[in-house]
């Protein structure tokens, strides 16, 4: 073998081992910041999933986040009454100053969910780590939880559905919101959300464990000026906003 | 007074057959309209995700209060000693099961998946009111029957007023209930009160007595048996009370939020610029629910005339759903305001009120539960014996008929 040969090995060694390194690594450092749960613990009340939505960061043209869960989740529907919406854009105008904000709204996974209260069956649930989720088996679909929803953040599926995602199960006749992608979260991965919004460069919205002090979004919104929407009922949102 | 005697109406002639035959028909369309929603989905309604509650439940909820009203009548005779009633006690009771029964009806085939209704009695929140009310529904079935069957049974007679008291009781439970199922809803602002209980019990007591005085009229006049006014010029006058107290109880409920900084904007949507929910509010509840039959029912001529006071009881009962509609729709329509201070819009129709057409599916499926309960109350009149063979004044009370 030449020296030439020998170093273009090198070469092409190294920058594979670059290459690897820098696939894996995001997802080295996802593992470190959400960790991937195994199937068969539950989930843990030490968490407190959340969101910090940066309103600043957030373009009103861009719709990253609604398309990505759409697709994540096989939500194939349009933006008609009855289509179900698990995130939306919302446009922002203040009355008094007239500054505009556009900001996404889903379901604020609550710590005190007025949704699991009025629930009759109790299949709207709030899991340990605080995403609160329907049980598709036993909702049915008598949508009061929408009626309490303060956020408008329910949708109820009106028409036969095909085609679903295995891991988010969806049903006619019943009501479904935003999962907080906990599919993805179990793996230790981003919700589909704030994976496009990062994808996009805007970095407006930031997902992690609200109870561990360490985590940045924890240590935000102990030191930054973050608010939560309808503040006034105490629900005590997982899904907090800042710049507005 | 002479003892009344009990008796089954005949149920043979071609018009008994015929009204029976009508109300299959409609009960038939209640089912087929079911059937449809469960297979296409709640798509053929007019229902959306803003306004989640549409037409069913207006007919559901009115026949639901109703039911508790309607066996007040019976409850006054036996909990309130008023021996002039006691004899509507049976007819009361009978009534106020078969409107539950219609109002459950078209509650449960409402449902996205009605199919599971029996999750709803195996899964229980007990955090939940609307999992209270199959407890108050159920318990209301029960002891109204077992009050029933006090006043029917001679032997259970001494257990009658005991009876008749834990039927009354459960039935002010039952309606505080049914006005939670929106008073306990904080995030929407028409509804966040908690005088919504007492207004839906002063509501049932109207709307009850108003169904209570037609059936009767209806059961009397179509079987040729005799019906005195002194039973009928108390029930006018009854009815006139509660319709009175039921706007009393509107007038504080809107002048309350009005006072309210955070709910002036429903009330405007309601009072003032709400189209179809304004027309209803001030045509429908109040002018021609309230202020029309209380003029009819306090006019010192028109009070004697029993077609006014049947067109009174047609004009709460229709006063009534306009109530429920207002109430239910009304408080949809109106947009929930998520960040207060700004302007909203998104493709969820965030910030502005929501749209909602009733389809013909529901309308049909909210008459359905009506032919239920009107045929519940002529089958239950034709097998048991439900009405005194006379109510003139004589047989109601002696002594009254000999003053008069």
């Amino acid at each position: 073998m030449s020296d030439t040969d020998k170093s273009r090995r090198k070469f092409i060694g190294t920058s594979a081992a670059a290459v690897a390194g820098l696939s894996i690594a995001p997802g080295v450092s996802l593992l470190q910041t959400a960790q991937a749960r195994p199937a068969d613990q539950a989930a843990s009340s030490k968490n407190r999933w959340g969101l910090l939505i940066d309103s600043n960061k957030c373009s009103s043209g861009c719709d990253k986040c609604v398309t990505a869960c759409f697709t994540a989740n096989w939500v194939k529907e349009a933006h008609g009454p009855t289509d179900s919406q698990w995130i939306r854009k919302v446009d922002l105008k203040s009355l008094s100053n007239g500054k505009s904000h556009s900001l996404p709204v889903m379901c604020q996974h609550c710590e005190n969910p007025p949704c699991v209260d009025v629930c009759p069956t109790g299949a709207s649930f709030k899991r340990a780590d605080g995403i609160v989720l329907v049980d598709r088996h036993i909702c049915i679909g008598c949508r009061y939880c929408m009626m309490a929803c303060p956020y408008k953040a329910r949708s109820f599926v009106h028409h036969p559905l095909t085609d679903q995602n295995p891991e988010v199960p969806r049903g006619q006749g019943t009501v479904e919101a935003c999962t907080l992608c906990d599919y993805r979260i179990d793996r230790g991965e981003l919700p589909a959300c704030v994976d496009a919004c990062n994808q996009e460069g805007n970095g407006a919205m930031l997902f992690g464990d609200l109870n561990d002090p360490s985590s940045e979004i924890a240590k935000r919104v102990a030191t930054e000026n973050t608010t939560q929407i309808r503040a006034d009922l105490q629900l005590n949102p997982g899904v907090r906003y800042e710049g507005v | 007074m002479k003892s009344l005697v009990y008796r089954e109406i005949p149920g043979r002639s071609a018009g008994f057959y015929a009204l029976l035959g009508g109300l299959g028909l409609f009960i038939l369309a209640g089912l087929t309209a079911a059937y449809m929603m469960d297979k296409y989905g709640h798509i053929i309604t007019g229902m959306n995700d803003q306004v989640v509650w549409g037409l069913p439940h207006v007919f559901a909820v009115f026949l639901i209060v109703a039911a508790s009203g309607a066996l007040n009548v019976a409850s006054v005779g036996t909990v309130f000693s008023k021996t002039i009633y006691q004899p509507l006690g049976r007819l009361s009771a009978l009534l106020a099961m078969a409107l539950l029964a219609g109002g459950l009806t078209v509650l449960m085939l409402d449902l996205g998946r009605p199919d599971r209704v029996i999750i709803a009695m195996t899964h229980y929140n007990f955090r939940s009111v609307f999992a209270w009310n199959v407890f108050l529904y159920s318990g209301f079935f029960a002891f109204t029957a077992i009050y029933l069957w006090t006043m029917m049974e001679r032997r259970m007679g001494a257990y009658k007023k005991s009876a008749g008291v834990v039927a009354f009781v459960w039935r002010l439970i039952l309606t505080t209930g049914t006005g939670s199922i929106f008073g306990f809803l904080v995030a929407r602002e028409l509804y966040d009160s908690a005088l919504l209980a007492p207004m839906f019990i002063a509501f049932s007591f109207s709307y009850g007595l108003a169904i209570f005085v037609l059936v009767l009229m209806a059961a009397y006049g179509w079987t040729g048996r005799p019906l005195g006014d002194l039973i009928l010029q108390r029930l006018r006058k009854l009815l006139g009370v509660l319709v009175a107290a039921s706007l009393y109880f509107v007038i504080v409920y809107h002048l309350t939020n009005t006072y309210f900084a955070a709910h002036r904007g429903v009330e405007a949507f309601i009072l003032l610029h709400g189209g179809i929910y304004t027309a209803l509010f001030w045509v429908g509840q109040v002018f021609v629910g309230s202020l029309l039959p209380l003029a009819i029912i306090f006019h010192p001529r028109l009070s004697k005339s029993r077609s006014m006071i049947a067109f009174a009881s047609i004009l709460v009962i229709a006063g009534g759903l306009a109530q429920m509609y207002v109430t239910i729709i009304g408080g949809q329509a109106y947009h929930l305001v998520l960040f207060p201070g700004y302007q909203e819009a998104s493709s969820f129709f965030d910030g502005v009120n929501h749209h909602y057409t009733p389809s013909v599916a529901e309308f049909f499926l909210g008459l359905g539960g009506v032919a239920i309960t009107c045929a519940i109350t002529v089958v239950g009149m034709k097998v048991l014996r439900f009405l005194p063979e006379s109510l003139d004044d004589q047989a109601v009370d002696p002594h009254a008929a000999a003053k008069s």
